[in-house]
């Protein structure tokens, strides 16, 4: 479907170098040199071991890194969860088999989160569901919507682009003060409405509006990240293709459905991920937001895991481990399944 | 192509407004407000003083009510504007409060005390900037060695992530060997697991190999970041093996493959990268906060977390640090932003 | 080259990481102008005493809630801290009592609260409460008075301030006649004041008793009928402390139930916006109490250098010191000679010299079983559990019976988990 032509077609550098550009050349040049002196040493290697050597060399630093700081934790997070007791140190815990698992699981009716033992776990899956789907979709709608608006020419685009992008620089503790202060009960937004008529509300009391607010406030602040990885799709698509299809008289909305959509989808997958995968891991700005309230409406499990194994007192780490794997199962199917889309579209961009 | 910007699109031949530029209006003039206006409020809120911060009804500037200087009081008195029993309304300085009764004086004429009930005035208020909160947590803020920290630990984390992550996405899309669908697998899932769930094993590794209190530890458990292998890989996937292919007939290393064909034509994606590890490594929070418990190692959004207390929350310091923290940010991101658009443009793609 | 310096700059770096010998590091958290004060102080100690070199590491108070436990798990840690948690942490403090030159001090002067920071059945001496709190009422005497309400007097039930508060917020139009800070600590106090015993015969914690149902039913009811403000304690999920204060600082609250920390942020934030007066804590049938706590600086075991420890402790402890700290820091000392001899508090205005005095006074009327929570090694887990629960049926979750049994399960299950 996608045409074999790379988007980039040409090695050629620029005819004219902008004096920002000559800048960029000049901090490069002892990347250059040093660049250029590994050379030697890979060579050799490269002699001696084969493509595969150099495949394992171009992997090795990444995965070493990978492998202590996120693989192995994870590894001893999977025996946390085989360990009860307060100690927060491996070879203090006590080994409890799956008793941790059989709490979490320890329910009376398992269409009823109110009838588990661990009935906040359930409440916070439940949340997280419901955020997820929403999320997710509403915000790449958005982005969408807004790569596609940025893609056209517009008047000062770099200034738009930067404007959609803005929220994407505050630390997610900035984004949730921010948000809390316009909802809360002396915040903007009944200041904004007072005039109007309208009764000081306490926005964040109210179930379904602190649910969404929480959708609302994380699109908010990650959307400008997948606008602009949608953008960077949809200007690699080459003009020459609308114009063709402008001769031909096509409609815009054909024009979207037959070459937009299509050459953005990889693109595309990589947004549907990586959103997919935060939405799941929300937390931070939520939790200043709404801190789960009101009631357990915005609980989410990130939230759950958090609080179980260290706020709690005395702390679970164990309980909170063995949630966090379950998530991390979960998670794993929801990979499996994008890979799969990820390895079709894959197959269909060789041809 | 890009000569004569005007206000209007010119897809449709310049004539005449199609739905699609009010859409396009709209869409930018909200995205104007939404976006931004949070950010313009928090600026101004972060020169009002605490008793100003809690105040109800909000206001958009920083006031703060008027003082003036009277004769025969030591310590400046606040202004009101008081209804007058005939009607008339008059401005008054507030000596002293007892219960709902307040005691002024007229400025002009301060022998006489004149008793208002409090409902009967109004603050007469002005708009003042409250630099102190920007100007006391420099003074007592090891304000320019955490700046140091800050952008050590961002672009060293950045030049690794960037240097590991594209080595690794080379091998993942270029190279077919076995295990490849296994190391990739291992990275996705991975992705998913967010940080707060791993805390406790990671902090026993950090502390068994020495990096606690160390910046290095707060750095390399963020550099292998699997979004950045997932975003690197995903664009090198569409540079064509052809031109690999061309290359290695021409005798290049593979090393140099890497360096001289694909890193420069994943410009684009590594400019996205480069501008999202900035940001997440710059706001980092709560990894830093578990490693670094000393002064003299803390990064800004650590150094500002100080003002969050048991029991209250020093808003003022907080608000005025954010404000300073975002700006290295934007700047950065103000300069990369031209190198996505360059890259982009400059890659031959007419 | 730029890599070069940065490789430069990074080993740097690493070599200021390494400790020298005679530095003693305190973390420290601020809830206002305590770090100043503190920082003032400890100035002064190293002027005196070029040989040690004191650091006040300023950290937020999750640092010391959630990663400190952990640090001083694995053996890190800082040479003091300033903790609340002190009765969970107690093995990992140091024991001052053979480094102090004049252990009769300590005994003297801290005694009271000492047990509240060591291992149960020691004598060991841990260190000093920095400040001590006590929860109590704050009412917004102006809007009492254009009420034309008169303000309950001292020995007044939480019926009769509920009654009077009702009646202020109908006239004045305002949104919540009284409010409660969401936190397991703070209704701690009335419950108690209702005859609650959250402590078991075995020292484990007991199911809830009628007292602490009968409060907590009461105070669920005031929530559903706009008494008591809701908001607040919809505000958040679990155990997270949520402060009604801004909402009493704006003059929405007539009746305001939090402690003697409040003070000096009232003082700082109202300003004169109103007359606000502090109240002591309301009547139950059993007692009116109020529930003491308050943060502890304490040596930890884990140090390098514990002489040059003891002896920044020392000088902390000292009666001028700490009686300058209280002074100007407008906290409660927690120090018998101090409190025997006044503490002239550093503020110009009335209010707050009142308020503290109200407090000083009321700490008198403490409950014995008040008195045992802080030095409980369960309470900060009923805390939790009474929080989480007690909030889910204010928003409408569940009834109050169910949050009462889910209050039990939810302790057992943790004490079971915990091994203990």
């Amino acid at each position: 479907m996608a045409p074999s032509g790379s988007p980039k077609g040409s090695l050629e550098p620029k005819a004219s170098a902008s004096p920002m550009d000559r800048l960029a050349g000049l901090a490069l040049a002892p990347v250059h040199l040093i660049m250029g002196l590994a050379d030697k040493p890979l060579r050799a290697w490269q002699k001696r071991t084969g493509i595969g050597g150099m495949a394992l060399f171009f992997l090795a630093p990444n995965m070493l890194i990978f492998g202590m700081f996120v693989l192995l934790p994870i590894v001893i997070n999977i025996v946390y969860s085989l360990t009860g007791g307060t100690a927060l140190f491996l070879s203090e815990r006590s080994f409890v088999g799956l008793d941790q698992y059989r709490q979490l699981f320890n329910c009376a009716n398992y269409l009823d989160a109110m009838t588990c033992q661990e009935d906040a776990f359930w409440t916070s899956l439940d949340n997280t569901f419901w955020f997820v789907v929403l999320q997710v979709t509403l915000m790449i709608l958005a982005s969408l919507i807004t790569a596609l608006i940025l893609n056209r020419e517009l008047a000062a685009r770099s200034f738009w682009r930067a404007v959609f992008f803005f929220p994407v620089l505050l630390s997610p503790v900035v984004v949730g003060l921010i948000w809390k202060w316009i909802l809360q009960r002396q915040g903007l937004l009944n200041f904004t409405l007072l005039p109007f008529g309208f009764e000081p509300h306490t926005w964040l009391s109210d179930r379904g509006f602190a649910f969404g607010a929480a959708v609302g406030v994380s699109i908010w602040a990650h959307m400008g990240f997948y606008t602009l990885i949608l953008l960077a799709g949809l200007q690699a698509i080459p003009k020459d293709l609308y114009e063709a299809a402008q001769m031909d008289g096509t409609r815009p909305a054909r024009i979207f459905w037959r070459i937009t959509l299509p050459l953005l989808m990889p693109n595309l997958l990589v947004v549907v991920v990586l959103a997919l995968i935060k939405a799941v891991q929300v937390f931070d700005e939520v939790f200043i937001l709404t801190g789960g309230g009101p009631g357990t409406s915005t609980l989410f499990l990130t939230q759950y895991i958090y609080e179980t194994g260290f706020v709690s007192q005395p702390r679970n780490a164990g309980l909170a481990a063995a949630a966090s794997i379950l998530m991390g199962l979960v998670l794993v199917v929801l990979t499996l399944i994008q890979l799969g889309v990820g390895r079709k579209n894959e197959a269909k961009g060789k041809r | 192509m890009g000569n004569a910007r005007g206000f209007l699109t010119r897809r449709k031949g310049g004539k005449g407004w199609h739905w699609t530029d009010i859409v396009t209006w709209v869409w930018l003039i909200g995205g104007l407000i939404v976006m931004f206006g949070p950010a313009v409020w928090l600026t101004f809120s972060s020169f009002k003083t605490p008793a100003a911060l809690a105040e109800f009804p909000p206001s958009i500037l920083p006031y703060v009510t008027q003082q003036v200087k009277v004769d025969g009081y030591e310590k400046p008195l606040a202004l009101f504007e008081a209804k007058m029993p005939d009607g008339s309304t008059q401005v008054l300085a507030e000596v002293r409060r007892v219960g709902i009764v307040a005691q002024m004086v007229d400025p002009k004429a301060p022998g006489q005390i004149i008793r208002v009930n409090i409902a009967d005035r109004q603050p007469v208020r002005e708009i003042a900037f409250a630099t102190e909160n920007y100007t006391k947590p420099f003074t007592q803020f090891d304000f320019v060695q955490y700046l140091w920290n800050s952008v050590f630990v961002t672009v060293t984390a950045t030049l690794i992530t960037l240097i590991v992550n594209s080595m690794a996405a080379f091998a993942l899309s270029k190279y077919e060997f076995k295990g490849r669908n296994a190391a990739m697998l291992v990275i996705l899932a991975t992705l998913m697991v967010p940080l707060s769930v791993i805390l406790v094993p990671l902090y026993s590794i950090i502390s068994t190999v020495g990096l606690f209190n160390n910046l290095w530890g707060v750095i390399l458990p963020t550099v292998a970041t699997p979004t950045g292998v997932f975003i690197l890989r995903q664009y090198m996937l569409t540079i064509p093996d052809e031109l690999i292919d061309a290359a290695r007939m021409d005798k290049a290393s593979e090393w140099q493959i890497y360096w001289r064909i694909i890193l420069p034509l994943t410009a684009p994606a590594l400019a996205v990268l480069a501008i999202f590890s900035v940001v997440w490594r710059w706001n980092d929070f709560l990894w830093p906060l578990i490693v670094l418990s000393r002064r003299e190692l803390y990064t800004l959004q650590v150094g500002l977390s100080i003002y969050s207390g048991e029991l209250n929350v020093q808003w003022h310091y907080i608000l005025a640090m954010t404000v300073v923290t975002m700006i290295p940010v934007v700047l950065v991101f103000i300069f990369l932003q031209r190198f996505i658009t360059t890259g982009i443009a400059g890659s031959g793609l007419k | 080259m730029a890599l070069k310096s940065l490789l430069a700059a990074s080993a740097l770096t690493l070599m200021t990481t390494t400790a020298h010998a005679g530095d003693v590091r305190i973390m420290w958290y601020s809830d206002g102008i305590e770090g100043e004060v503190f920082q003032d102080l400890v100035s002064r100690f190293m002027k005196d005493n070029p040989g040690i070199n004191v650091i006040v590491d300023n950290v937020a108070y999750s640092v010391i809630k959630e990663q400190l436990p952990v640090q001083l798990e694995a053996g890190n840690g800082p040479d003091i801290a300033r903790v609340t948690a002190i009765k969970d942490l107690a093995k990992h403090w140091l024991d001052l009592r053979p480094l102090v030159s004049n252990a009769a001090y300590w005994d003297e002067n801290f005694g009271a609260n000492a047990d509240w920071m060591r291992p149960d059945g020691s004598n060991q001496i841990s260190g000093f409460m920095t400040q001590l709190t006590l929860t109590g009422g704050f009412a917004n005497k102006t809007l009492f008075e254009q009420a034309g309400v008169a303000l309950p007097g001292p020995k007044a039930t939480w019926a009769e301030w509920a009654a009077a508060a009702k009646k202020v917020a109908a006239s004045q139009q305002i949104p919540y006649p009284m409010a409660l800070d969401r936190s397991g600590h703070r209704i701690t106090a009335p419950n108690i004041s209702y005859g609650a015993n959250y402590v078991g015969a075995d020292g484990k914690p007991a199911k809830l008793d009628a007292g602490a149902k009968a409060y907590l039913g009461q105070f669920i009811g005031w929530t559903k009928d706009g008494t008591m403000s809701k908001d607040v304690w919809v505000s958040a999920a679990g155990q997270s402390y949520r402060a009604a204060a801004d909402d009493f600082i704006n003059g929405q609250v007539a009746f305001y139930y939090a402690g003697s920390w409040q003070i000096p942020n009232f003082a700082k934030k109202i300003g004169s916006n109103f007359d606000w007066v502090a109240t002591g804590s309301p009547c139950g049938p059993t007692s009116c109490t109020g529930l003491p706590g308050g943060a502890a600086l304490v040596a930890v075991k884990y140090t390098k250098n514990p002489k040059d420890v003891a002896k920044v402790m020392e000088y902390l402890s000292s009666e001028t010191v700490v009686k300058e700290f209280s002074e100007r820091t407008l906290f409660l000392p927690a120090h018998k000679g101090v409190i025997a001899k006044g503490v002239s508090f550093k503020s110009d205005s009335q209010l707050v010299k009142d308020a503290l005095n109200t407090f000083v006074g009321a700490s008198k009327s403490t409950a014995d079983a008040a008195q045992k929570m802080p030095g409980w090694r369960w309470s900060d887990t009923l805390y939790g559990a009474i929080v989480t629960r007690t909030a889910q049926a204010v928003a409408g979750e569940m009834t109050a019976e169910e949050a009462f049994t889910r209050i039990d399960s939810d302790v057992a299950d943790k004490v079971k988990a915990s091994g203990l």
